[in-house]
C-alpha cells in the first residue's frame, strides 16, 4: 500500500509553522486582554500579617486586586488533593491564593489585574504584605530531622511513608554471602520549558459560557475542575491547549492557582484576562522535581548475583502534595530496573520542605531509582573486582521470563508486569555501540594527552502509557479531508505527524489529507493528558481503532455502491477499490458523501447524497437502524495495564585533571520501545531527553539556600545546557512489540533522560577513581572531592594504581 | 519581569545628551543595553530617565594607530571579531582585543552589547573591563566642562561601580599597543559556552633583544571586586623564553589574588584555574612574543 507510513521517519508537519512564527501560543491569544500579575511570597515560610494594597490603587489602569478574603465557595478551599492514596497520610495543599501563611518563595498571595502587564506590575510593587517568619525547613535532611515543621499539624514533615515488599529482606540479606549499604544524593531540577505557564479566560455573558486557553498536558481535567471550582456546569466550560511550548511535567500538574483565579477575574470582571508566567515566575512557582536522599543495602554472591534488596528513601515532596506520591511510587517501583531481585523492599518517606512543589519532571522519579540499582551494580562489580557490564548481564531477566511479574504496584494501582523486552540484546549493542571491551585503549590515549577517561554504563525499564483510557474520532468529510481528534496534548512532541501517520496507514489515504487537532475539549471531551510516555500508545492505539471503524463503515457503503463483498475491498491513497479489479472503485470522499443521506445540495459534491439522487430502498429507511449518519468513528483505547518499554545508555567522559572540567565524548543510547511509528520523531525524543539528562547530571540544580531563597532563579545561574554542551548521541534501536496493544508500541518520551545521571557518575568515577555519591557534579565539586583526603577511593582504582595503569 | 515605568530620551548630540543627564536626576546612558535591559526588566535598576545615545553621531568609530586602539562608545563587540573595518588593523595593533571579545557571551549579544558599555558597567566578570587593565588602558568621558581622560585603575573602584558621577558620557576606550617583542593571549573557563567566566586569564610578555623575558602582566575575569592588573615578571623574569617556567608564575599569580566563591565556584576552585590559566595563556603568548622577536 503506498500509504503505509507507520514506521517511516516522515518529516515532521508541525515544525514549518512552528519554527516560521506562526505557532499559536498562549501569550499570542487574546493581545488586548487585560494583565494579571501577582505578588508572591519573598519568605519560605511566614505567617501573613497584613496586606496593605492602599498604595496600589493610585496606579493608573489598576483594574481589580484579589486578595483570599475575595474568594467564595470552593474557590476558598484548599487546592484538590489530586492523586489521592491511602499511604498518603498527611496529604497538604495551598490555597488559590495564600491564606493566612505561606510555604515557599513564589507562592501566590495578591492577583493584581490592570490595563497591561507592565501596570499590573507597578501596582503589584505597590502592595504592602506583612509577615512574621517562621523557621524555613530546606531540604530532605532538614525535613527529616524535623527540628521545624512546614506545616503545624506535621510534625515529623512526613506527607508519605510509601512501602512495599516482595518478601522479608532482612533474613534475605542476612543469608547473603555479601553485603553492602551506602548512602548518596540526587538535587533538584526542573524541566524549564521554553514557554512557562499562562491562561488566557473569556466569559461570554450573552452566552453564559467560558472559554479558557491554557498552557496545559490537561485540558479535559483543567476543564473540570474550573467547573467545579467556579461552580459552573460543564458544558458552560470549553478549555483549549493551543501550542504548547514544552511541557516536560510541569504542565500535567493542574489545576494551578492562576488556572483558576484568571477564569474567576474574566467572569467578575466581563473581560477577557490574560497571565502569561515570566521565567522568574517560573523558577520560584513552577514545580520542581529529583531532590532524594537514598540508603541503599544490597545483598548479593560470589558472583554479583543480586540476593536481596533494602532501599529507603527520602523524597522532597515541597510545601505541598497536589499530585498525590505518584513520584515516589514510580522510584519506587522503577528501581528494579531490568533485573532479577529474589527479595526487595523500598519505603520512600516523602517529606515536607518549603520549597516549590515536587511532581512530576520527565522521568517523573525513575532517574532517581535508576541512580540507586545503577550505582548499586557499580559498587558490586568493584567491590568482587568484576566488570560492569558482566554483573549487570548476570542479574538481568531473560527474554524467556516475560511476562516478568516484580510482584510491586505501579502508579497506575496495576501490577508490575513487564510485557516484553530482550535486555541482554539492550546490553550487547550497548556494548558494541560504545566500545566497551576497547575502552582501556582509550584510556590510555587519553593518559598520553594528560586527560583522565571513564566510561559509566546505566540501564532501565521504564513503565509507559499508563491508563486509565484516551479516545480518538475519525471522520471523513465529502472533501476527502480527514479529520483526527485526541483530548489529550501536545507540547512538541510531533502528534500531528505521528497520529496522521497512523490514520494514513490504517485507513489508506494520503497523509496530506490528514488534519490532526489535540487537547481541544469542544472537539474531544474525555481524555486524561499527556505525561507518563503515554501518547503514542494510549491516543495512538485509540486513533488506530477509530480509523478502523471508519474503515469498516466505509467498506460497507462502498460494497453497496460497488455490488461488492466488503472482504474484496481495499483502500489506497483514497480510493476504495475492489482488489484485483481495476475501474471497480469509489473515492472515499464519495462514500463520506454518501453515508451521510440529505435533503439539502449545499455544493456539488452533496448532490450525490439527496434524496432523489439515491437510488433507495423504499422499505428501508435512509438511515439504517443502528447506523448513524457521516463517515466516522469515535473509539477508546483502556490498558490493562502499563507497557514498559527499556534501555541502556552508555557515557565516556574525558577529564582535564587540571581544571576538572568534564567533557562528555562519547554518549550511546540502545533504545526499546516496542514498535516504532516514526523513528525520526523517537530519536528526536531521545535526543532531548539526553540533553535533559546531561543537564541534570553536570549542569542544573535549584540552589535554595538555608532560608530557603533560590539563589539561581535565572537562565544566567540556571545551567540548562546550551547545545555546545549536549554530547553528540549516537542511538541503536531495538524492537520488541508490546503484546498488551493492537499497534505493538510502548512509549518514548521520557526515556532519553532516565539513566543519564547514573551512567554519568559512573563514568567520572571510573576517571578519577573517587566514589561519586551526589549528583549533579561540576567542575568546583569535583575539585574538592579529588582533594578530600576522606573521599573514598574505588578498588577498581587501587588495582590500577597497583598495575601502574593510573597515576 | 517588566520595567517599572522611565522617561526615555534619545539625543542627537552629545551636547544634548549632557543636558539631559544634567537635568534629570538618575538617568542613565543606554547604549547596546545587554546588562542594562535585564536590570530593567527584573526592577534591580529604576532609573528615571534612560538616555539612549544610538543616535549620537561619532561614536562608532574605531581607531588603530600605532599608539593602540580607540574604540567608540557605539562600537559593538562583534565589530571587533570583524564586522568594522578597522577590526583587522585593531588586532594587530592590540590583539587582546578580538581575542578576549570572542569569550564574550553569545553572537545575538555580541550583536548589541557594546566594548564600552560593558567597561561602564564596570562588571569584574566582563573581559573588556580585564583588558583595559592588561593593557593600562583609559576612557574618554565626555562631562557638561569638557572632556576628561581617566585611566582604568582610577575608573573601576567595585563591582558594577565606577568613580564617574553626575552627568557623563563614556565616549570612548583606549587600549594602549601590545608592546614590541611582546606576546598576548587570553583563555577563559566557562561552564557552559558563552556564559559569564568561572575565571578567565590575559596576559602579556615582553621579551628583551636576546629573548629574555622582561615583563609579564596579568589580569582575570570573575576575579577579585575590580579589574586589577597583575605583574608576574618576578617569577620568571631574565629567563630565556625557551626556559622559562610558566608554571611559576602560575604558582605566583595564585599568591596574588583573592577570589570570592559563588554558586559556580568555590574561591579555591578560582584560585587554582588562576594558576593553570596564567600558565596555559603564558605559554601562548611567549610563542607569540618570540615570533615577534627576531632571533
Amino acid at each position: 500500500m503506498t500509504t503505509k507510513l507507520f514506521g517511516e521517519p516522515v518529516r515532521r508537519r508541525e515544525d514549518a509553522r512552528l519554527i516560521t512564527g506562526r505557532g499559536r501560543y498562549l501569550d499570542d491569544i487574546g493581545p488586548g486582554a487585560l494583565a494579571a500579575a501577582f505578588v508572591r511570597s519573598p519568605h519560605a515560610h511566614a505567617r501573613i500579617a497584613d496586606i496593605d494594597v492602599d498604595a496600589a490603587l493610585d496606579v493608573e489602569g489598576l483594574v481589580a486586586i484579589y486578595t483570599y478574603e475575595d474568594l467564595t465557595g470552593p474557590m476558598a478551599e484548599p487546592l484538590p488533593v489530586l492523586i489521592p492514596h491511602p499511604q498518603l497520610h498527611a496529604p497538604r495543599t495551598g490555597y488559590p491564593l495564600a491564606n493566612g501563611e505561606v510555604n515557599h518563595v513564589g507562592e501566590p498571595v495578591v492577583m493584581v489585574v490592570a490595563i497591561d502587564r507592565y501596570v499590573a506590575e507597578d501596582a503589584a510593587e505597590r502592595i504592602l504584605v506583612g509577615y512574621e517568619e517562621l523557621p524555613a525547613v530546606i531540604g530532605v535532611d532538614a525535613a527529616s530531622a524535623a527540628t521545624a515543621a512546614v506545616h503545624g499539624d506535621v510534625p515529623d514533615n512526613v506527607a508519605a511513608r510509601h512501602h512495599q515488599e516482595t518478601g522479608d529482606v532482612e533474613p534475605a540479606l542476612a543469608a547473603s554471602p555479601h553485603t553492602l549499604s551506602f548512602t548518596q544524593y540526587i538535587e533538584r531540577s526542573a524541566g524549564m520549558p521554553m514557554e512557562g505557564r499562562g491562561v488566557h479566560a473569556r466569559w461570554d455573558a450573552d452566552d453564559g459560557s467560558l472559554r479558557v486557553y491554557t498552557s496545559t498536558q490537561a485540558s479535559t481535567s483543567v476543564r473540570a475542575a474550573i467547573a467545579a471550582k467556579l461552580e459552573l456546569s460543564l458544558d458552560e466550560v470549553e478549555v483549549v491547549a493551543p501550542d504548547v511550548g514544552g511541557g516536560f511535567g510541569v504542565k500535567i500538574m493542574h489545576p494551578w492557582p492562576e488556572e483558576l483565579l484568571v477564569p474567576m477575574a474574566a467572569i467578575a470582571l466581563g473581560a477577557e484576562v490574560k497571565w502569561a508566567e515570566d521565567r522568574r515566575e517560573h523558577f520560584i512557582s513552577s514545580a520542581h522535581e529529583r531532590q532524594q536522599k537514598q540508603e541503599i543495602t544490597v545483598g548479593f554472591d560470589d558472583e554479583g548475583r543480586l540476593t536481596a534488596l533494602d532501599a529507603h528513601i527520602w523524597h522532597d515532596n515541597g510545601a505541598y502534595t497536589p499530585y498525590g506520591i505518584i513520584v515516589p511510587i514510580i522510584t519506587a517501583t522503577q528501581l528494579v530496573g531490568p533485573y532479577v531481585i529474589p527479595v526487595y523492599r523500598v519505603v520512600v518517606e516523602s517529606v515536607y520542605t518549603n520549597t516549590v512543589i515536587v511532581t512530576p519532571y520527565r522521568g517523573a522519579g525513575r532517574p532517581q531509582g535508576c541512580f540507586a540499582m545503577e550505582r548499586t551494580m557499580d559498587r558490586i562489580a568493584d567491590a568482587l573486582g568484576l566488570d560492569r557490564a558482566v554483573v549487570r548481564e548476570r542479574n538481568l531477566i531473560q527474554p524467556d521470563q516475560f511476562p516478568y511479574d516484580h510482584h510491586l504496584t505501579f502508579q497506575d494501582g496495576r501490577p508490575v508486569v513487564y510485557d516484553s523486552g530482550d535486555y541482554p540484546g539492550l546490553l550487547e549493542k550497548l556494548k558494541a555501540l560504545v566500545g566497551w571491551d576497547g575502552v582501556d585503549a582509550l584510556r590510555d590515549d587519553a593518559e598520553a594527552r594528560g586527560k583522565l577517561l571513564g566510561v559509566g554504563m546505566a540501564l532501565y525499564v521504564e513503565g509507559t502509557g499508563p491508563g486509565p483510557y484516551e479516545g480518538g474520532h475519525v471522520q471523513v468529510l465529502g472533501s476527502g479531508k480527514v479529520l483526527v481528534s485526541t483530548g489529550l496534548t501536545t507540547q512538541g512532541q510531533g502528534h500531528e505527524t505521528s497520529f496522521a501517520q497512523i490514520v494514513a496507514s490504517e485507513l489508506g489515504v494520503p497523509i496530506e489529507d490528514v488534519e490532526v487537532t489535540t487537547g481541544d475539549t469542544r472537539r474531544f471531551p474525555y481524555a486524561v493528558g499527556t505525561f507518563a510516555s503515554r501518547a503514542a500508545v494510549m491516543s495512538g492505539n485509540a486513533i488506530a481503532l477509530a480509523a478502523r471503524g471508519v474503515r469498516e463503515k466505509a467498506l460497507r457503503i462502498a460494497a453497496d455502491v460497488l455490488e461488492a463483498d466488503p472482504e474484496d475491498l481495499e483502500i489506497s491513497d483514497g480510493v476504495v477499490q475492489v482488489r484485483g479489479t481495476p475501474g471497480a472503485s469509489i473515492p472515499l470522499r464519495t462514500v463520506a458523501v454518501l453515508s451521510n443521506p440529505l435533503r439539502y445540495a449545499f455544493d456539488e459534491a452533496a448532490k450525490q447524497a439527496t434524496q432523489f439522487a439515491v437510488q433507495a430502498k423504499d422499505d428501508e429507511p435512509p438511515v439504517s437502524p443502528g447506523d448513524a449518519p457521516g463517515l466516522e468513528h469515535r473509539d477508546y483505547y483502556s490498558p490493562i495495564r502499563s507497557t514498559f518499554a527499556s534501555g541502556a545508555h552508555a557515557a565516556i567522559v574525558e577529564i582535564d585533571p587540571a581544571t576538572w572540567e568534564i567533557d562528555v565524548v562519547k554518549y550511546a543510547v540502545v533504545h526499546d520501545c516496542g514498535n516504532v511509528v516514526n523513528p525520526m520523531i523517537v530519536e528526536g525524543q531521545v535526543h532531548g531527553g539526553v540533553a535533559q539528562g546531561v543537564g541534570g547530571a553536570l549542569y542544573e540544580r535549584m540552589a535554595y539556600d538555608s532560608d530557603g531563597q533560590l539563589q539561581n532563579a535565572s537562565f544566567m545561574d540556571f545551567l540548562m545546557p546550551y547545545a555546545s554542551e549536549v554530547p553528540d548521541v549516537v542511538i541503536d534501536h531495538q524492537q520488541t512489540p508490546s503484546p498488551l496493544n493492537p499497534l505493538g508500541i510502548k512509549g518514548a518520551g521520557e526515556a532519553g533522560v532516565i539513566p543519564g545521571s547514573a551512567a554519568l557518575a559512573s563514568a567520572i568515577e571510573d576517571a578519577v577513581g573517587r566514589r561519586i555519591t551526589s549528583m549533579p557534579i561540576s567542575p568546583t565539586e569535583l575539585y574538592d572531592l579529588v582533594r578530600d583526603p576522606s573521599a573514598e577511593r574505588t578498588a577498581v582504582a587501587e588495582r590500577r594504581a597497583g598495575t601502574g595503569a593510573m597515576a | 519581569m517588566k520595567p517599572a515605568p522611565f522617561r526615555y530620551a534619545d539625543p542627537g548630540s552629545l551636547e544634548e545628551a549632557l543636558e539631559v543627564l544634567s537635568a534629570e536626576e538618575g538617568a542613565k546612558v543606554l547604549a547596546g543595553g545587554q546588562s542594562l535591559l535585564p536590570l530593567l526588566s527584573m526592577r534591580l535598576a529604576a532609573p528615571a530617565t534612560l538616555v539612549d545615545i544610538n543616535r549620537v553621531p561619532g561614536l562608532d568609530t574605531v581607531e588603530a594607530t600605532g599608539d593602540g586602539v580607540r574604540v567608540g562608545a557605539l562600537v559593538r563587540h562583534n565589530s571587533l571579531l570583524g564586522g568594522h573595518p578597522q577590526a583587522m588593523a585593531a588586532a594587530r595593533v592590540q590583539p587582546l582585543l578580538a581575542r578576549a571579545t570572542a569569550n564574550v557571551a553569545h553572537p545575538a549579544i555580541r550583536n548589541r552589547g557594546t566594548t564600552v558599555g560593558s567597561i561602564a558597567h564596570a562588571d569584574p566578570s566582563g573581559e573588556m573591563t580585564s583588558v583595559l587593565a592588561l593593557t593600562d588602558g583609559s576612557v574618554t568621558v565626555a562631562t557638561p566642562s569638557g572632556m576628561e581622560t581617566v585611566g582604568w585603575r582610577d575608573l573601576f573602584v567595585g563591582p558594577l561601580e565606577t568613580s564617574l558621577s553626575g552627568p557623563a558620557v563614556v565616549t570612548s576606550a583606549f587600549f594602549p599597543a601590545l608592546p614590541d617583542r611582546s606576546g598576548a593571549a587570553f583563555a577563559e573557563v566557562a561552564r557552559r559556552k558563552g556564559d559569564y567566566a568561572v575565571c578567565g586569564a590575559g596576559v602579556v610578555v615582553t621579551l628583551d633583544e636576546d629573548r629574555r623575558v622582561t615583563a609579564v602582566r596579568a589580569s582575570y575575569v570573575s576575579v577579585g571586586l575590580t579589574p586589577e592588573a597583575h605583574d608576574l615578571t618576578d617569577a620568571v623574569g631574565g629567563r630565556s623564553v625557551e626556559k622559562a617556567d610558566w608554571a611559576a608564575a602560575g604558582a605566583l599569580a595564585r599568591t596574588l589574588v583573592d577570589p570570592d566563591g559563588d554558586l559556580h565556584a568555590s574561591a579555591d576552585y578560582r584560585r587554582l584555574l588562576v594558576g593553570v590559566l596564567t600558565e596555559r595563556t603564558l605559554a601562548s603568548a611567549a610563542v607569540e612574543a618570540a615570533e615577534r622577536t627576531p632571533a
